[in-house]
């Protein structure tokens, strides 16, 4: 069934109902006349008018569970269903967040081992399970930098330096603190230009933000040395962990030499995506900072486990605990898989990776020929293209049904950047399918470029106005609006 | 267990094919002396036993589903009908990502689109964001906002005392890298007329919550007068609300809030101990530009045909990098949806008659609760469906007898006001039968 879906709004008609209320069985309490509302513009309709209309919507989405989904940087890796049965245990989804900690001691005892599966995983002494998602972990993680030198009554550092391979979130993070930004170049081997980190490095410096392995999917050969170069002039070395998924049980990013480090426990821990959320993002933090972490964090007194606020928190980065049905799920798949399966994991993340790399290299340009982690970035359509961009490729990949395209241009340091992410969910034959699919698509791309430039042509939506929609923004529905086109 | 789907055949292959012996060559590039360290994890179980164990877990808690449960105070318990869990759990949902590229992702455009229709229609706002981790986060990106509107020369955010001591601390954690300056939360007892006082030209925003967190209702000249007051200086009016309460009351955006936000938990999303939630965010069309998070809106394909797509999204983190509204990139998408199919399915009568459940109901139990000996009720009228009582013990003694008659009690306010220890925050929605209530009563009246 092709063809637009109407609005729930434009479905409605007075009087239906979707929903059984029971029956009022107190008395009625007078309701205060002057504070009610006259009118509540919701729709009015039937429970499978309900269904219908989303199980409809969904038809529309690509997802994991529908295909390959290979966007960098957002390991879009297969998602157990038996995590969500262990969310879905009534003893975990139906407790309240404000209940006194002795009624919830298997939630909290939950919590704790997530805390300690972390700490293991990545060498740091102390999480924090309160942040959200990545960059709330990364805001919180900054925060944290900050409060250590002000603890320090080092008030001068004032710069915050950032690759500028970085994810766009690593900025922004980092003005939320209240500190500038000085963006490092990278060298031709994508790793950090020590010249250019030697440069910046001075006693204005907080920290530096660092993703490894980077945005271009590669390990940084000299990450010791820009640890060294950070700690020597005071600062403190932060992890993105959107990465994280290339290098558990490879490495523990604390021997390394990093202060701080989120997790993103949605990419490297399997919890599903939801169409963009929820996810979770706890940080992990030497000994020397767990004071500042945000609270509470899960302690545990005797065979007691407690909430409590690290002594000099930088407070609660949201109402209650954490996003805890997250959690659960986060927990079991650590617990299914073990410190042997999770690095089998990231092992095939990175064969996988590799694999494709080896024969996509075959049709397009690659932004730097090395081996690379668990993803690897396409440098645009192939060199003989002219007219043809990323996007085009982008839009052709659906055409073809398989597959989900890549990150495109990201990162910035890549002109019309293909980010491509395979994860180890992923069979030989998939990768095999996409590797052809592209191989097509770089043909096509010289032969019939017009093809790809109308792409697609098979999706229930073809490609839409974005620029009318920034322009003359329609960001709800309002009846007395004609619908655009239906 | 693994979910790798590799086969030995498929390694040798694929090895040979990138020109490598060994996975572990792939690995070069980590410095030998940290390449693969000892992990110290509990030896890996099958599915089965992994289920048994948390399950174990799981029934150290007590859960809602067995006791009859009195808290609100932030996270509430209301019925969600049968068809939410069934559309959320769609893997076409579930499992996508965000929408980047919308030609395939028009499900969860179109839907986060009918999240942001219905939150405006709450609200009595113009504009509705894709949401927030939480209310308290909503409410700290909207002090934010407040204080990038007035080009960050206005310091003071004027908060109320009665907003959810969590959410003030989530202000106070997101501003301490910035120059602004919170105020108005220091005493308890003040009221919206001494929050008037404070505003002046320095300040960026006054916020409260309504009802607020012990369950009152301002009147309506009171609001009206505080919107004036705040707008007379410059400043914005935040409003903090339950959007149950929205479905019965007059909403923020009719008595002159410039933002409203708020916990959307109780449209149809789970406990879950706390999270996850969803925090959603109005404000009017004005100040589009400078509000945080994910927007979606409707525009046409090449064909002329409706569509949906992330806009102005020249504000966020991946654009405009360290000058963007706010580092957040992500919505609660999935819990949006679940608000959506929620607010279809009780739809203009269902979710009125739920807000009426939960206000006849807890003037039912207030008043005979006022009526026991020893206790009395403080929370003046008008109030929505919580509210607070005095107790002739402290409150924890009182839930902890409660708790062994299978009853988990009112929120102890003492957690937050040492001086309140005999005081107790009561919530009641739609799934307290008057013998529910009942029972309650009766118990305190056997703990007195």
């Amino acid at each position: 069934m092709k063809g637009p879906e109407p609005l729930i709004f434009e479905l409605s008609r007075p009087g239906r109902r979707g929903s059984s209320v029971p029956s009022l069985d107190v008395p009625e309490a007078e309701l205060p006349a002057e504070l009610l509302r006259d009118d509540l513009p919701l729709p009015e309709v039937a429970e499978v008018d309900v269904v219908r209309h989303y199980v409809r919507l969904s038809q529309l989405n690509h997802a994991v569970d529908v295909g390959f989904y290979p966007l960098g940087s957002c390991t879009m890796k297969y998602n157990p269903k038996m995590n969500d049965a262990a969310a879905q245990l009534p003893g975990f989804a139906h407790t309240h967040p404000c209940q006194p900690d002795e009624t919830v001691q298997g939630s909290l005892e939950l919590m704790y081992r997530l805390q300690e599966a972390l700490k293991a995983l990545s060498g740091f002494d102390g999480i924090s399970l309160q942040p959200s998602a990545g960059a709330h972990g990364e805001f919180a993680g900054m925060l944290v930098v900050r409060a250590h030198h002000l603890a320090n009554d080092d008030q001068g550092r004032n710069v915050v330096l950032i690759p500028d391979s970085a994810h766009g979130t690593n900025p922004a993070s980092t003005a939320m603190c209240g500190y500038e930004t000085l963006e490092v170049r990278s060298d031709e081997r994508g790793n950090v230009d020590l010249g250019d980190l030697a440069r910046h490095c001075s006693e204005r410096v907080a920290g530096m933000m660092l993703t490894n392995p980077n945005t271009l999917g590669l390990f940084d050969e000299h990450v010791l040395e820009i640890a060294d170069m950070v700690h020597g002039c005071g600062g403190l070395l932060y992890g993105d962990g959107a990465n994280f998924n290339a290098i558990m049980g490879i490495v523990k990013p604390a021997d390394l030499g990093f202060d701080v480090m989120h997790f993103n426990l949605h990419k490297t821990f399997s919890t599903p995506h939801g169409g963009g959320g929820p996810g979770s993002g706890p940080v992990g933090v030497t000994e020397r900072l767990a004071e500042f972490l945000p609270g509470p964090v899960v302690g545990r007194e005797g065979t007691r486990y407690v909430l409590h606020c690290p002594p000099r928190s930088i407070g609660r980065m949201k109402a209650f605990a954490g996003n805890f049905a997250v959690l659960v799920r986060a927990y079991a798949y650590i617990r299914t898989l073990g410190a042997t399966g999770l690095r089998e994991a990231s092992e095939v993340a990175v064969l996988n990776a590799n694999y494709l790399r080896t024969e996509l290299q075959l049709s397009y340009p690659i932004a730097v020929d090395r081996i690379c982690m668990h993803e690897f970035v396409l440098a645009g359509p192939p060199a003989n293209a002219d007219e043809i961009h990323t996007m085009d490729i982008a839009k052709r990949l659906m055409d073809l049904g398989h597959s989900h395209p890549p990150t495109v241009y990201f990162p910035l340091i890549v002109p019309e950047a293909m980010m491509i992410e395979p994860t180890e969910t992923e069979s030989k034959e998939t990768l095999d399918q996409f590797a052809r699919d592209m191989r097509q698509i770089a043909e096509e791309a010289c032969t019939e470029p017009e093809l790809l430039k109308t792409a697609p042509h098979s999706t229930p939506v073809r490609r839409l106005d974005e620029v009318r929609a920034a322009r003359h923004p329609i960001l709800r529905y309002e009846p007395e609006d004609p619908p655009a086109a239906i | 267990m693994t979910y790798v789907p590799l086969t030995d055949a498929g390694r040798e292959e694929m090895l040979d094919r990138i020109g490598v012996s060994s996975i572990g060559d792939l690995f070069a590039d980590v410095p030998r002396p940290h390449r693969y360290p000892r992990i110290e994890l509990p030896q890996p179980l099958s599915e089965m036993e992994v289920l048994r164990e948390l399950r174990e877990l799981s029934e150290r808690n007590v859960d809602l589903q067995h006791s009859i449960s009195f808290l609100g105070a932030g996270a509430y318990q209301h019925y969600v009908p049968s068809v939410v869990q069934h559309i959320i759990s769609r893997s076409e949902f579930y499992t996508a990502y965000t929408p980047y590229q919308a030609e395939i992702s028009q499900g969860t455009l179109q839907a986060t689109f009918e999240y942001q229709s219905m939150i405006c229609a709450l609200t009595g706002l113009e504009v509705a964001n894709a949401s927030h981790y939480d209310g308290a986060t909503a409410l700290a990106e909207g002090v934010l906002m407040a204080y990038n509107i007035r080009r960050a020369k206005r310091r003071k955010a004027i908060l109320s005392p009665r907003i959810h001591p969590e959410y003030r601390d989530v202000v106070r954690t997101y501003t301490q890298g910035t120059e602004v300056c919170v105020i108005g939360d220091e005493s308890v007892d003040v009221d919206l007329g001494e929050l008037i006082a404070q505003i002046d030209s320095d300040t960026c925003c006054v916020a409260i919550q309504n009802p607020d967190f012990l369950g009152e209702l301002e009147s309506i000249d009171q609001l009206r007068a505080l919107a004036n007051a705040a707008h007379a200086h410059d400043a914005l009016l935040i409003v903090v609300a339950y959007p149950i309460a929205l479905a019965l009351l007059q909403p923020p955006g009719a008595y002159g809030a410039d933002i409203a936000v708020g916990e959307a938990q109780p449209l149809g999303i789970g406990l879950n101990y706390g999270g996850p939630y969803i925090g959603y965010f109005a404000c009017r069309k004005a100040h589009v530009h400078k509000m945080a998070g994910r927007l979606v809106g409707e525009t046409v394909d090449v064909d002329g045909q409706r569509g949906y797509v992330l806009t102005l999204s020249a504000r966020e983190q991946h654009i405009r990098r360290e000058r963007a509204t706010s580092n957040i990139c992500t919505n609660q998408a999935l819990c949006a949806l679940a608000s959506a199919v929620y607010l279809s399915a009780l739809g203009r009568t269902g979710l009125r008659a739920v807000a009426e459940l939960c206000y006849h109901k807890a003037h039912y139990l207030a008043s005979r609760i006022d009526a026991l000996e020893g206790y009395e009720l403080t929370t003046r009228s008008p109030f929505f469906n919580e509210f607070v009582i005095r107790c002739p013990r402290p409150a924890s003694e009182i839930n902890a007898a409660l708790l062994s008659a299978g009853i988990i009690g009112g929120f102890d306010l003492s957690r937050f006001d040492p001086r309140r220890e005999a005081e107790m925050l009561l919530c009641t929605t739609e799934v307290h039968s008057r013998q529910m209530l009942d029972r309650l009563v009766h118990a305190l009246e056997e703990t007195r």
